[in-house]
């Protein structure tokens, strides 16, 4: 156990070296000249803008070899420090210090709300199973896996400002400046994120739920005469959840990609629409800081649910 | 007499075609009687193609400017309304499908060959070469697929064939690792090993052999991606980094100036929104009764 632990923690490490090498090299070698489209040089720029250009350029170290460059970015990294935007003033250490409790508080509330929904619907459509209730909630997670969040997003503003004459509060507030109002903020870019994660997870926890409702302990169960409450939630699932919470790594990578479009499309200020804006204004050492805690994140979450399983469901038994 | 032999010969090829034919209509009646759910999603995306195909027939001129028309309901002459320049969204659905059709099944093409042939050599030579290629899998499977493709856009810049590269490295993964677990059981079976003791080549065990007892599983796995391609696409072209401008795409016309008139008319959101449900939708159920059909682990 402790060897695989030990072993599944530096496997981690290659993965994400090999994004940053990939992330490096493919903003490096990208054609066209970051500092001169930073600055919105044209072919034809006087050569005092070029002089201009040269100089920032050494400036900001791109003038070296690209392993140099990569080296110096990977050690500056090893000291937690990810290196400066392309805008003046502004580390990416500092952007992401900004950021982050944003799209964390986004991510921790979608991923509350999927799992606090499909987990309940996904009971009802296997205890309904084969049902007119079950066939209903079913199709309706199909439509939820087949919906774009960022047109779930869309309707929800249309619906609430249309129908109820209601937008949620414009400048974003922080939740520990008013708690209620930040409420009101996130809630609804929240819901539109999950949408997928919770159709998925209702889906895993029905055929989950089926298989294990088929199983001799929940006849026993039955037989002995518990309440069918008591079957359902402490014998029944307990076990079927546990394919569900495997998928917790996935879901987390879904939010991820979700929060980019959520925070754009809600106008929240977190990671999400900082990384686009970066992409937008070739903010290049914003990209790929902000790529690689991303990144750093997913990979962080996923490695924990491996070491988690074992814990949850005792049969697993890593070598 | 030649031509009496030419004849018969073009007889024999007309009807051993026409039995063909005939075996995949026959092939295709049973998959819907069997599978109703996946003979109508197969139904809708044949229509679909169909519509992509004769696009520039059915659809009127998208880059007309209508102006009186401006964000204008459902009507006779916009059945499904205009957007904010007047431009027709019923033509303009009709062009987009087409990118939304061209991109997903390129880049899942495209995906699904690269996830097989990683896949399948990963499988076959195992040891440090399948260590080292794995970890390039486990990076993809668990990087945030918008992330990867927004990057990958952003440094290649916007075109058709960018993104529909971005959209496959999406894809890539899924295949892969499950082209791989199937090698590695093929490995210990007593055929491959039969064609290793008979001396043939690498490349023959892994085409003549390997390859075929793969075909289903990649099947399925494309057909399953199919619908996640389908929603990348268009959530690049929400962000903006789609296919350039003014190509309409579905996600593109979800986008910008979409949003600032949403008080105005909202079927300019509508309308895509559901095409692009309704695709994915059907998409996923046709994969989801490929998987039945096709997946020997679920055979009965």
């Amino acid at each position: 156990m402790q060897a695989y632990i030990i072993r599944r923690i530096l496997l981690f490490l290659p993965v994400l070296l090999i994004f940053s090498v990939v992330l490096f090299l493919m903003l490096r070698v990208m054609p066209g000249d970051v500092v001169g489209l930073y600055l919105g040089l044209e072919e034809d720029s006087p050569p005092l803008e070029k002089e201009e250009a040269d100089r920032i350029r050494a400036q900001l170290g791109f003038d070296r070899p690209i392993p140099v460059q990569y080296g110096d970015w990977i050690w500056d990294i090893v000291r937690l420090d990810l290196g400066d935007s392309l805008s003046a003033g502004r580390s990416v250490n500092k952007v992401v210090r900004q950021k982050m409790p944003v799209s964390l508080e986004l991510g921790v509330m979608s991923l509350a709300i999927a799992y606090i929904l499909s987990i309940p619907s996904g009971i009802f459509m296997a205890i309904r199973q084969d049902t007119w209730a079950d066939y209903i909630t079913r199709v309706l997670t199909l439509i939820g896996l087949a919906t774009p969040t960022f047109w779930v997003g869309i309707m929800i503003v249309i619906i609430l400002s249309r129908e109820f004459g209601w937008l949620p509060p414009l400048a974003y507030v922080q939740l520990w400046d008013d708690p209620w109002v930040n409420f009101q903020q996130m809630i609804w870019p929240a819901l539109a994120t999950g949408t997928s994660s919770m159709a998925f997870s209702a889906r895993i926890t029905r055929s989950s739920m089926l298989e294990v409702l088929r199983q001799d302990y929940i006849r026993t169960a039955a037989a002995k005469g518990l309440a069918y409450r008591t079957q359902i939630i402490r014998h029944a699932l307990r076990n079927a959840l546990i394919p569900v919470i495997t998928l917790f790594g996935l879901a987390v990578t879904n939010v991820a990609s979700g929060s980019v479009i959520m925070e754009t499309l809600f106008g929240l200020p977190g990671l999400g629409q900082e990384f686009l804006r970066a992409i937008n204004t070739r903010d290049f050492p914003l990209v790929q800081g902000i790529a690689l805690v991303l990144a750093g994140w997913v990979l962080g979450v996923n490695l924990l649910v491996d070491l988690l399983y074992p814990l949850i469901d005792p049969r697993v038994k890593y070598t | 007499m030649a031509t009496v032999t030419d004849t018969i010969t073009a007889q024999k090829i007309g009807t051993a075609v026409g039995g063909y034919l005939w075996g995949v209509v026959t092939g295709l009646v049973s998959f819907g009687r069997k599978k109703p759910l996946g003979g109508i999603s197969l139904l809708f995306l044949v229509g679909l193609v169909t519509v992509a195909v004769f696009a520039d027939q059915i659809a009127q001129d998208p880059f007309h400017f209508d102006r009186p028309a401006r964000l204008a309901g459902p009507s006779w002459d916009h059945w499904l309304g205009a957007d904010s320049f007047g431009r027709d969204t019923f033509s303009r659905l009709v062009v987009g499908s087409r990118i939304a059709l061209i991109v997903s099944f390129s880049s899942v093409g495209f995906g699904a060959g690269v996830g097989t042939f990683i896949g399948l050599t990963s499988g076959y030579f195992g040891g440090k070469f399948d260590l080292i290629v794995q970890r390039f899998v486990d990076f993809l499977i668990a990087m945030p697929g918008l992330v990867v493709a927004l990057v990958l856009v952003a440094v290649l810049g916007r075109s058709l064939m960018n993104v529909i590269f971005a959209v496959a490295v999406l894809s890539i993964p899924g295949t892969a690792r499950i082209v791989r677990a199937l090698a590695l059981s093929l490995n210990q079976t007593e055929f491959i090993m039969a064609a290793r003791a008979v001396g043939a080549s690498t490349p023959r065990i892994l085409l003549r052999h390997f390859f075929p007892q793969v075909i289903p599983l990649v099947l399925i796995a494309a057909s399953g991606g199919l619908g996640g391609a389908i929603l990348a696409e268009a959530s690049l072209s929400f962000l903006g980094l789609g296919p350039a401008p003014p190509t309409p795409t579905w996600g593109a016309m979800l986008s910008g100036s979409a949003i600032q008139f949403i008080d105005e008319s909202i079927w300019i959101v509508v309308f895509p929104g559901v095409a692009l449900t309704l695709t994915v939708l059907f998409v996923n159920l046709l994969g989801d009764a490929l998987r039945d059909v096709l997946d020997p682990r679920l055979r009965t």
